[in-house]
Formats: C-alpha cells, sequence, structure tokens
C-alpha cells in the first residue's frame, strides 16, 4: 500500500466530488433538506386537530368548555356549526376530525345533578391519529369535570370528596415531554448518513466505468485494495461532517437533550459511515451505470433504514418475523444507539451488544468491498 | 525472465468469450526497440490482444510475457513496465491537464524529484504550453491523444500498447502522433500500436496483420508487399465495377479483384494474362481502359490476405 497512490486518488476523488453539482448536492445540500423535511415533516404528536363544535345551548358554562378544549392546545376550532347535519356535512368534507355537541339542556343539568352529557363524534378514517384525538378530548372533560364538580360542591356547601382510593401518578422518564419529535429526530441522523453515504459512494466506481477512465486506471500498478480507500477517504469525511451537522442540528436546533458521550457517539458515528460507504462501494462495483447504481444503493439504503430500524416504526411492535429480519438491518443499532445516547445517557457498557453489532457489520462489508474489486475487464 | 532481446512474446495466446473465440492462438515476439504495426478490421481482435498483454484480460488459454514478466501470473509487475493507451479516450475530462499528468503520476509513483521536469515534457510534447490549466473536456481530439499519451509515459516504461491512438483525429494530428512515436522508439521503447488507417502501417518497422483472431502475416512493409502478394497487381479503369468485379472472380488467370475507390485492383497469375483483361470485360458489355502494371500497396497485401472486400473500404 503506497501512502502516495492513496492520496492520489483520493485528491483526485475529492476533485471529482467538488466539480460534479449533482453529487456537491447530494453531499451539501441533501441533509440540510432532509433535516428540515424530516424534522419538522415527521410527527406522531396530534397537535392542533380540527373541531367542529355545535353548542346548541350557548350559554357561558358551555362556551367554557369549548374554550377549555383550544386552550389545551390540541384542538383548534375549524367551524362554528348550528344544526346535526351540517356536523356530518363537515366531516364529510375533511373540513374536521372531530366534532363536539354539547346539548340544550347542558348547564341547567349540571347546575342541578352535577353532571352533564357532551357527544363527541370523532373520524376513524386514521384510527392511530383519532385514537390519540379521542385521548385528548378524555383529558380536557376529565379536567372541566374535575373543576366543575368542585365549584358544583361548593355552591351546594358540600365538601369535596377527598377520601380514599389510589391515585396514578403517572411519571415518564427519558423523553419527559412524550414529545415524539425527541424519539424520531436522531434517527433521522441515522437516515441522511445512508442517504448521503451510500448514494456519493455507488457513483464512485461505476463513474470510471462509465466514463471509460476504468480501463486507464487498472492498467497502472495501483492496487484494488488502494482504490478503494483512495476513494472512500473524501466520502467518509463528507460523511462525518454531513453526520456532524446534523447532531448538532438535532442537539441544538432542535433541541432534544444529549445526555450520553461525545466519543461514543462519534465513534459510532464513524462506524456506521464506514457500514454505508461500504454498501454504496458494493454496489458501485457490481453495478455499471451510475444511474442504476445510485438506484441500487437507494434501495439497500433507504428501504431498510426507514422502515426497518426502528426508526419511525418501534420494532417491538412488528409481527415476529419482521422483527427477526431487523436483526440483519445495520441501521437499528445505530438508531438503538443513536437514541440511548440522546434520551437515556446510556454508556459504552449499557450498549455492547448494537456497538459489538455495528463493528461486525462494518468489517465484514469492508472486507466484502475490498475484494471486490478487480483490475481485470469483463 | 524469458528472451532478454525480446520486449513482448505472446505464444499461442488465446481468448474465448463464451463459444466466440476473439484471439485463436496467436504466436507474435516484438524486439525491443521496434515499432509494430497491428493491422486489422474493427473486431479483428486487436483490442483483445492488447488487453490479454496489459494483464486487464486474463488469456483462455497460451501465454505471454512483456517486459519480461507473464502477463496471468504477474499481471501487476507488467503493469509497471507498460504504458498503455485505451481505444476510447479514457483521461479524466473533469480534470484539468496538470491534475491528470500529477494523477498518473502519483499512480505510476514517479520519483517527486523528477515530477516537475517529466510533467513539462508531457506538456511540451503535447503542445499544451500554456494551457496546464484547462479541464481536459475542452481539448480537440489531437491535443487530448497527446495527452493521453504523455500520462502514459511518465514512467518511462520500457514498452508502451497504444491500441487505435489516431481514430477519430484529424490527419494533420495523426502526423504529429507518429513522429512523437518514433521519437520514442528512438529511445529504446517498444511499441505496439493498433491502426485500422492502412497509411500508418507504413510507419511500422513490422506489421502484424490480424484477421477474425488469427494473425495472418507479419513482416516488414516492404516484405509483405513482396512476399504475400503471390502474383503480379494491375489497376483498370471501367465503367460498371460491381459486374467488372464478378466476371473477373470467375475468370482463369485473376487471382484476385477488389475495389480501391474509383478503380479496380486485379492480381494475375502472370503477366501476360493483362492483355486479355479488355477482350474479357467487353464480352459482358463493360467499357475498361487499358490494365496498368502498379506497386502494390500493403492495402493490396491485407485484402489479398483476407479477401474481405469491406477491409478496403474502411481504410479507403
Amino acid at each position: 500500500m503506497s501512502p502516495r497512490r492513496l492520496f492520489a486518488i483520493a485528491f483526485k476523488e475529492t476533485l471529482q466530488v467538488w466539480r460534479d453539482p449533482r453529487s456537491l448536492a447530494i453531499a451539501l445540500l441533501m441533509p440540510l433538506m432532509q433535516m428540515v423535511l424530516l424534522g419538522y415533516g415527521v410527527s406522531l404528536d396530534i397537535r392542533r386537530v380540527p373541531l367542529c363544535i355545535y353548542d346548541q345551548e350557548n350559554s357561558q358554562t358551555s362556551r367554557e368548555l369549548v374554550t377549555r378544549f383550544v386552550a389545551s392546545g390540541w384542538f383548534v376550532t375549524a367551524r362554528t356549526l348550528n344544526d346535526e347535519r351540517a356536523v356530518r356535512d363537515a366531516m364529510d368534507h375533511g373540513a374536521c376530525i372531530g366534532a363536539v355537541t354539547i346539548p340544550v339542556n347542558f348547564s341547567r343539568r349540571l347546575a342541578s345533578t352535577g353532571s352533564a352529557a357532551v357527544q363527541t363524534v370523532f373520524d376513524a378514517t386514521d384510527a392511530n391519529t383519532t385514537s390519540i384525538a379521542i385521548g385528548y378530548a378524555q383529558g380536557v372533560i376529565a379536567l372541566a369535570t374535575a373543576n366543575f364538580e368542585s365549584s358544583w360542591a361548593a355552591a351546594h356547601g358540600i365538601q369535596p370528596q377527598t377520601a380514599g382510593g389510589v391515585d396514578l401518578e403517572p411519571r415518564v422518564w427519558f423523553n419527559e415531554g412524550l414529545d415524539s419529535r425527541n424519539f424520531i429526530i436522531p434517527g433521522v441522523v441515522a437516515v441522511i448518513l445512508g442517504l448521503v453515504g451510500a448514494q456519493l459512494s455507488s457513483l464512485t466506481i461505476s463513474r470510471e466505468w462509465e466514463r471509460g477512465t476504468m480501463e486507464q486506471l487498472i492498467s497502472t500498478p495501483v492496487t484494488a485494495l488502494e482504490v478503494m480507500i483512495g476513494k472512500l477517504v473524501p466520502y467518509f469525511v463528507i460523511g462525518l461532517f454531513d453526520a456532524t451537522f446534523c447532531l448538532c442540528a438535532t442537539a441544538f436546533w432542535f433541541q432534544v437533550p444529549f445526555r450520553g458521550s461525545l466519543g461514543t457517539l462519534l465513534a459510532t458515528t464513524a462506524l456506521f459511515t464506514l457500514v454505508v460507504l461500504g454498501i454504496g462501494y458494493l454496489v458501485s462495483v457490481r453495478i455499471r451505470s451510475q444511474l442504476g447504481a445510485s438506484q441500487i444503493a437507494l434501495m439497500l439504503t433507504m428501504l431498510p433504514i426507514a422502515l426497518l430500524s426502528g426508526y419511525t416504526f418501534p420494532i417491538d411492535q412488528m409481527p415476529g418475523p419482521i422483527q427477526a429480519v431487523t436483526l440483519v438491518v445495520y441501521a437499528r443499532y445505530y438508531v438503538t444507539i443513536l437514541r440511548a445516547l440522546f434520551l437515556k445517557g446510556s454508556t459504552i457498557g449499557d450498549l455492547t451488544v448494537p456497538i459489538l453489532a455495528l463493528v461486525l457489520y462494518a468489517v465484514a462489508i469492508i472486507w466484502i468491498a475490498a475484494r471486490a474489486f478487480r483490475k481485470r475487464l469483463g | 525472465m524469458t528472451d532478454t532481446a525480446q520486449a513482448v512474446v505472446a505464444d499461442g495466446l488465446t481468448k474465448k468469450f463464451g463459444a466466440f473465440t476473439a484471439v485463436d492462438r496467436l504466436d507474435l515476439s516484438i524486439a525491443k526497440g521496434e515499432v509494430v504495426g497491428f493491422i486489422g478490421p474493427n473486431g479483428a481482435g486487436k483490442s483483445t490482444t492488447i488487453r490479454m498483454l496489459c494483464g486487464l484480460l486474463a488469456p483462455s488459454a497460451g501465454a505471454a510475457t512483456v517486459a519480461g514478466f507473464d502477463v496471468g501470473r504477474e499481471p501487476e509487475a507488467v503493469r509497471e513496465h507498460i504504458g498503455y493507451m485505451s481505444q476510447k479516450f479514457s483521461l479524466y475530462g473533469d480534470l484539468t491537464v496538470r491534475e491528470n499528468l500529477r494523477f498518473f503520476a502519483g499512480l505510476y509513483l514517479v520519483p517527486r524529484s523528477d515530477l516537475a521536469a517529466r510533467m513539462q515534457v508531457a506538456v511540451t510534447m503535447a503542445g499544451l504550453e500554456g494551457r496546464e490549466n484547462a479541464l481536459v473536456r475542452t481539448l480537440a481530439g489531437g491535443w487530448k491523444q497527446r495527452l493521453a499519451l504523455g500520462c502514459a509515459i511518465l514512467h518511462r516504461p520500457p514498452v508502451l500498447f497504444l491500441d487505435e491512438p489516431t481514430s477519430g483525429v484529424e490527419p494533420e494530428a495523426r502526423r504529429r502522433f507518429w513522429d512523437l512515436i518514433h521519437r520514442l522508439a528512438s529511445e529504446g521503447v517498444t511499441i505496439l500500436v493498433s491502426t485500422h488507417y492502412m497509411d500508418e502501417a507504413e510507419y511500422c518497422n513490422r506489421i502484424a496483420l490480424i484477421d477474425a483472431g488469427k494473425l495472418v502475416a507479419v513482416g516488414s512493409p516492404g516484405e509483405l508487399r513482396r512476399r504475400e502478394l503471390g502474383g503480379v497487381l494491375y489497376e483498370l479503369d471501367c465503367s460498371a465495377l460491381g459486374a467488372a468485379l464478378a466476371a473477373l472472380h470467375e475468370a482463369r488467370d485473376v487471382i484476385d479483384a477488389a475495389i480501391f475507390g474509383d478503380k479496380l485492383h486485379v492480381l494475375l497469375r502472370q503477366a501476360e494474362a493483362a492483355a486479355t483483361l479488355q477482350p474479357l470485360l467487353a464480352q459482358q458489355g463493360i467499357v475498361a481502359g487499358p490494365p496498368r502494371r502498379i506497386a502494390p500497396s500493403l492495402e493490396d497485401v491485407f485484402v489479398q490476405l483476407v479477401t474481405r472486400p469491406h477491409v478496403a473500404e474502411a481504410s479507403a
């Protein structure tokens, strides 16, 4: 292995990336775009659910209930309606996901008996969203009920019930705000690295074949290993640069708390970068057109990372066989590590298994890639 | 190491692609400092042979040594001792002249102390002084070819393989390129250069004619003209070339006949038969001028050897 040849290849590759607008866009713009799109676009939280309000009574109490829905932050008033048919229409046209109907005798019954019924209707086309929205609605009503009850009790000279019962005081750890963004954004780094790393490296050998420069290159005494390392070094640097950008955006812009060790984060990020570069390079060796290589690299990285890494869809909720499949999805280990480092502040000791899995993957992929490229035609 | 006087020795070199035999038991030896022209139609096996000699394709059978190294067993040693220009232009278009030279100098581990001087030689040779920082894709064909040659000789290889280096280059640039080849040969470099331009064959010390994967003849241009024809050559002006060709192929004293431009070349068993040509054609209603005896060109030799009309057309 000659350092001079490594440098010659790495330098040439850098010049080519620098002068190729497409590669440059992938290297520099893609992470920014993805970070914005995935960071802002992907959220499992439901906020500002559009509600239609059909307040038959329109009293001070009923309006107070409506205000509670909006003030909770989960709901907004999409429309205020005046009859049953309009509620149906609004739902049909997707103007709202839920409707709250307050009956005409609401405040009277509340005043006389201390309890009154309110009807909520939800569009369950998207069952997931709706069940969460129903949960929020129940929360709003429960709070309102407690409030009404205590004021009713006070008005009737009765002590509010304080005796007995078990109180459940749930406390959540690691993601105290139950903010799904904290759960998702660390994984975005894996998505972006997979995309950028494999895309760039998938072009590196196929570009030489496509442009006819490969024949000249392999007629020189350069070794296959020198070609691989020399070509991957610039992309490794770009990958780490992009990763640093994304990690900083995660911690400082999206304010996801970071509780782990920076060293572990960097080391595992470097390992993951090696894996995706190796995959892209392997594809590039096999497919001699740039377009074909980048398509296949996309399939081998984006699909498993987006669907099977646990980045958005929790692995432990997948069917058994699919869970088994995720064991070979290299990204799941990195996503696990990222999440643990950001939210839990886990140590290397806690993360032995996923780190070893990544090491194993990196070694295997690089070993296969190093043997895949032969200095022969045909 | 084998015979030290020979820079290239091919012994029964064969390449098969599936059922197709691209190169068939080719024997060839090239002495040090020789310029050998590799001539043949497209698809004859020129590129495949050169690629095997460069260690880029593994031979299916047979063996070859280049600069004393076996191409099958020691391809890396072969690569250190050769310069290669592939048929398709294969420098980096998105790199400048200087960057390309520096890249290949790096791959060939050209001594740093000598780097600037050798790059300057290559730039001068290519006639690219003052354009060192131009992107290579902006250069015209002739300059690209000369720069590719410059990149291929940065490490001063004793053997050069040039695969159709002048295809698609204008005549003036072709001539300049051949001047460079001869200058390198005078410095002791052994050169195997393939071409399908017959006129370029005359510039070579020896010629190897290849057709359909088989080596048809090897010799100096003069030797080939004398030895290979086996008859007397006449040139004929006539009206209907196609009909005349058919009639002549039937004639007893005609070994071969071929169209060269707007004339016919007719190879006769003996000179006396020349007088019979005009009456023979007249019988078919073809008007022909008097036959003129001519010295055979290499093209005549090649047509005679491979008896394929399209070869003559390709080089006309």
